[in-house]
């Protein structure tokens, strides 16, 4: 049968606008909610769609107006047939202070993978550096933990000048910018299946583990606890937050004992994983301005035991604000 | 076994209604990635002439706003268009493109998040390789980043109706004069050939002589043997006049058909 489509335009065309209009307000505005009427208005418009869209696609009609027909009918069926909660306007702080150390706990096993890896990475490039020394510029390819450890501990102690005078800002910004990349790359490579997301924890690790070997053997520690702890109480575990959401992302992908489908797995996590990574981000920001006005500068311009204490009380204040801050809230939303 | 690479996305409503999304390939992507990367660069461009003015009072303040701000508009770019224009970009928007949701439900925050996060290694190791060779390869044209957040991206053309009155122009149509037949070939031609004549109809003048003699050689060749005409009517018209009254047939109303 072939369609009369100037008629067929000219009677349906209204319909189709009508529903075009409730769609775009519906999608402008998140916290928009429909009136019962209006529920029942567009689900009329949706099926009257749907029908003309069944129509035209017996007759020879015109193939952009299937198109827009096809385009419109995706669109209502997305809003009607949707049975995940339309969100509410994002609280940030409640987001941060609740929905973060929450969606932490909740996905707490990656994290530890995430720790184990690292670990594991450390006693690598510890044990490294001590059984080939020789092997520093390739453990540590950074120009400042080239040098001898205590050379640099005594250079630090004796600068008469700020050499951060006039940078500390953009030496924060270039901080905060680089970790951060360095956590999303981390999140981002669990969809090699967390390979990747290994090798980068692990690749930190060793850094890590080959720069404290160093000191410590060269009789540095004060020192080194006092120049890495005051950013690295929270640079570290962010970037270990970045492991935890690349993990959960590889653990999504291979679905061990799970008889979900991959898209119905990766739905469930995707918004645990945004909350991890946004939640390492902002910690990051935190980070880079502690590392450059504060890190930086050693005793006798700051004592190292002040910096350890502020270190150890940031690594405290960390680990209870995700162990326990929106723990009260979670119960009364069970109750 | 694996599932063949298709460039539509089939959907079926509880209501019964099948219908098939056209997926955007990797070029048109590619193309839309670049009207994107020059709109960054035009924003930090505009960004860092702002801040010149400031550097004159504070200079580090505005170097140190200069770095964070670039990383914010990079980062934060696609993610905040795809979220507030529902899945375009301005380089999906002027390609005519669009990100979905994999089941064509509503598109979340956490999937155009995730789907812009993943960039970092969909980029690697230069110019989107990875990116290029997953959508080559995957069954619905998806980079890394559209498989880990469920979606997909979809050509999204405006509707628009064909000019049936400049098209036809009111010329003597001598297949009319055998209304039973003209019914018939109404009856037999499937909407998809009755799309390709008025598409090549409508676009008649951009073709190369050879090939427009060509093709509506061919298209005349399939109206006739769907139904067939006396010759003395059918023989007298050059193909493609031929197609463009047969078209006329198709699109018409009846009851214009009748006034004429």
């Amino acid at each position: 049968m072939i369609v009369d489509l100037k008629r067929f335009l000219a009677e349906e065309r209204k319909y189709w606008t009508e529903l075009e209009s409730v769609l775009n307000r519906i999608e402008r505005n998140a916290e928009y909610r429909m009136e019962l009427p209006e529920v029942l208005k567009f689900h009329e418009l949706y099926e009257r769609a749907s029908a003309d869209l069944a129509k035209i696609e017996t007759f020879a009609g015109e193939p952009e107006i299937r198109r827009f027909l096809e385009g419109l009918v995706a669109r209502a069926y997305s809003e009607i047939h949707e049975t995940r909660e339309k969100r509410n306007k994002l609280n940030l702080w409640r987001w941060f202070v609740v929905t973060f150390p929450q969606t932490f706990r909740r996905r707490i096993k990656p994290f530890w993978l995430s720790v184990a890896v690292t670990i594991a990475g450390c006693v690598f490039g510890g044990v490294a550096i001590r059984i080939d020394p020789d092997a520093k510029p390739i453990l540590m390819p950074f120009p400042g933990l080239k040098e001898d450890p205590s050379e640099r501990v005594r250079k630090e102690e004796t600068a008469k000048n700020d050499r951060l005078v006039g940078h500390k800002g953009t030496f924060a910004a270039d901080l905060m910018t680089h970790n951060t990349k360095v956590a999303i790359m981390t999140m981002a490579l669990g969809v090699t299946w967390g390979a990747g997301t290994t090798i980068s924890l692990f690749y930190n690790g060793v850094i890590l583990g080959a720069v404290g070997a160093d000191y410590v053997h060269a009789g540095q520690t004060v020192f080194l606890l006092g120049w890495l702890l005051p950013h690295g109480a929270v640079e570290i575990p962010s970037i270990l937050l970045g492991g935890q959401a690349g993990f959960l992302l590889a653990s999504a992908l291979i679905g061990w004992g799970s008889r979900k489908t991959r898209g119905a797995r990766l739905r469930e996590i995707s918004s645990d994983l945004v909350t991890i990574i946004f939640g390492a981000g902002i910690l990051l920001v935190w980070a880079g301005i502690v590392e450059s006005f504060l890190s930086q500068y050693h005793q006798p311009v700051i004592p190292y035991a002040l910096k350890i204490a502020f270190g150890a009380t940031e690594l405290a204040a960390l680990t209870i604000f995700l162990s326990r801050s929106g723990a009260t809230a979670a119960k009364k939303e069970a109750e | 076994m694996r599932r063949a690479r298709t460039n539509t996305l089939p959907l079926r409503t509880p209501e019964g209604i099948v219908f098939a999304l056209p997926l955007a390939g990797p070029v048109s992507r590619l193309l839309a990635w670049s009207v994107d990367v020059a709109c960054i660069g035009a924003a930090s461009e505009v960004l860092g002439k702002l801040l010149n003015s400031i550097g004159m009072i504070n200079r580090e303040l505005a170097q140190a706003t200069y770095i964070l701000a670039y990383f914010v508009i990079s980062i934060g770019y696609g993610i905040a268009f795809e979220w507030f224009s529902r899945g375009q970009t301005l380089g999906k928007r002027v390609l005519g493109l669009r990100v979905m949701d994999e089941q064509a439900l509503r598109l979340e925050f956490s999937q155009v998040a995730v789907r812009n996060l993943l960039r970092v290694v969909d980029a690697l190791p230069v110019l989107y390789m990875v990116g290029g060779i997953a959508c080559l390869v995957s069954r619905r044209s998806q980079r890394l980043g559209d498989l880990a957040a469920n979606t997909i991206v979809v050509r999204n053309p405006e509707i628009s109706q064909p000019d049936l009155e400049q098209l036809l122009g009111g010329k003597f149509n001598s297949l009319l004069e055998h209304r039973h037949l003209a019914a018939r070939i109404r009856q037999r031609t499937s909407p998809r050939a009755a799309a390709v004549a008025l598409e090549a109809l409508l676009r008649r003048d951009q073709f190369e002589p050879l090939a427009r003699l060509q093709l509506f050689e061919d298209l005349a060749a399939h109206f006739r043997s769907l139904v067939e005409f006396p010759p003395e009517v059918a023989e007298q018209l050059s193909d493609e006049q031929y197609v463009r009254n047969v078209v006329e047939i198709l699109y018409r109303s009846a009851d214009a058909l009748t006034k004429r």
